[in-house]
């Protein structure tokens, strides 16, 4: 399954979690869930460690979340310097996830604070690519 | 049967050194070797320590191995990024513990100018998880500087106490004329100095170099033949967090750390208190202020109070970096543990001149790969 639309740098080509960026595309971010004892993977997992059952249902994520952490990225990796300065966030979400993702570019920097209100939304990028990020809940 | 350290070897961190990798090799080699009474020859088997994507050399053991004449003794690569020569001691420790072998070395380098600074900017991306963390932008220091955010924001630790460590890193670095940077620097400076991922400014990260390191381990027989000053592996631990930001427990400390401490203090049968002399892994200033708390050298939280009140210069509660860090010394990634590691052997042979910490007996490495991804604790004893 194709996984290379995702992302504004992809690194991967393919992966059994594919349906993830469909789903995107869709407006929809899922998490994936182990039938067997019931964890809940986000980023989706194929594969249960817990386990070892390959066994899993896909399951939306409210997009309700709370800050961990941030930075302001000054630097950036191959790809991405016409972006800068972008900020990068880690979240917790009602589901008790964490997501890693881009801070919505009209959020000034001085209005962030650890343990404010997001909201996880799918984003669409130039030629076709898709991703999401936290906006301002 | 116990296991030594007989000979530590570097070779000055530098960019554009004007020296392939094996002769990089060769120099630090050549440097561990001074003054023991051994032959080559009597090594028994060599661990080449690098972060492969900076290597234009496939397989750069068997290259490194040849140029060092340690043909037909076997030879291989131990990676696990930044921590990867301290990768290479445990292996080391390993083998000489289980009697396979009685003399083994280590050589730890990394030529990063070899590669382009583009090419530097794009393997930068790929440190983290490919498939969900680095499609969105993300490299080493905003790694470390979420660390540094959620540490401000938990235990109330500052820019400034960040910064002292840099202080404390460039007025050590005068005394090392094998670091790449030598400069004090003040607070000032390093307060205004830009920003490259927020809170973190140029002066708390540290830089790419070229660079090489050995250490000879020896069983105890061969160890008190060679040498009259063998230093101890006494306490070994190492540990893994998950590659993804997503899956850590803690943003305010690395776990990785706190369990490969564990590991190595019960080993050593010592506590945290009994350590005289510590290199750790300071490759962020938040990296060094984590590392007091993670290995107990203070209460967690209490890290930017520790660097506030000078407690980890020569003199204070617990000596740390005393050779400039990897905030001065520079980073040459499979080196660096290697070079930590030697500090730490020079201060319990009491050779370290000037920066010499009297009657240092108990010393500690603390080599970290990645964002808190692999944790290596080493202790010594004279």
């Amino acid at each position: 399954m194709s996984f290379d639309k995702f992302g504004k740098i992809g690194y991967i080509s393919e992966a059994k979690v594919a349906d993830f960026v469909k789903h995107l595309e869709e407006g929809k971010i899922m998490a994936t869930r182990c039938r067997r004892c019931g964890q809940l993977y986000f980023p989706p997992r194929a594969d249960c460690p817990r386990d070892l059952s390959t066994d899993m249902t896909w399951e939306k994520l409210s997009g309700r979340c709370k800050l961990i952490t941030y930075t302001t990225a000054h630097f950036a990796p191959t790809g991405f310097q016409e972006d800068l300065p972008y900020t990068l966030a880690l979240a917790r979400c009602e589901e008790g996830v964490n997501v890693y993702a881009g801070l919505n570019k009209n959020l000034n920097e001085s209005e962030v604070h650890i343990g404010m209100d997001l909201k996880l939304a799918p984003l669409q990028l130039p030629n076709g690519r898709i991703t999401y990020e936290f906006r301002k809940a | 049967m116990k296991v030594a350290v007989v000979g530590v070897g570097q070779t000055p961190f530098s960019r554009n050194c004007g020296m392939s990798i094996r002769e990089l090799c060769f120099e630090a080699f050549k440097d561990s070797l001074e003054d023991l009474k051994l032959s080559p020859n009597e090594i028994e088997a060599s661990i080449v320590c690098s972060a492969p994507e900076y290597d234009q050399q496939r397989s750069p053991a068997g290259l490194i191995a040849e140029y060092l004449g340690l043909n037909p003794q076997p030879t291989f690569l131990a990676e696990s990024i930044c921590s990867s020569s301290s990768t290479g001691v445990k292996v080391a420790y390993a083998f000489i513990k289980s009697g396979l072998h009685n003399m083994v070395a280590v050589i730890g380098f990394q030529k990063m100018s070899e590669i382009s600074s583009a090419e530097t900017q794009e393997r930068m991306g790929r440190g983290a998880d490919i498939q969900w963390e680095s499609p969105f932008g993300t490299m080493m220091p905003a790694g470390y500087a979420m660390f540094a955010r959620a540490h401000m924001q938990k235990y109330g630790t500052t820019e400034e106490q960040l910064a002292k460590v840099k202080v404390k890193s460039g007025k050590y670095s005068l005394l090392n004329p094998r670091a790449m940077y030598r400069r004090a620097v003040t607070l000032e400076e390093c307060l205004n100095a830009r920003v490259i991922a927020s809170p973190l400014k140029m002066f708390d990260c540290c830089a790419n170099a070229d660079g090489a390191s050995c250490i000879i381990l020896a069983n105890e027989e061969k160890a008190k033949k060679i040498t009259d000053s063998p230093v101890w592996i006494v306490g070994i631990g190492a540990a893994s967090d998950t590659q993804s930001t997503t899956g850590r427990t803690n943003l305010a400390g690395l776990n990785c750390a706190v369990e490969a401490g564990k590991q190595a203090y019960k080993m050593a049968h010592i506590q945290p208190k009994d350590v005289d002399v510590a290199e750790v892994h300071d490759c962020f200033s938040i990296a060094e202020i984590m590392a007091y708390e993670n290995l107990g050298f203070c209460k967690p939280g209490e890290g930017g109070k520790l660097i506030e009140e000078s407690q980890t210069y020569i003199g204070g509660k617990i000596p740390v970096n005393i050779d400039g860090g990897l905030l001065s010394k520079g980073h040459p990634i499979g080196a660096t543990g290697g070079s930590q590691l030697r500090t730490v052997v020079l201060q319990l042979q009491g050779r370290a001149g000037k920066t010499q910490v009297n009657g240092a007996e108990v010393g500690l490495v603390h080599n970290i790969g990645g964002v808190g991804l692999y944790g290596n604790v080493t202790i010594l004893r004279r």
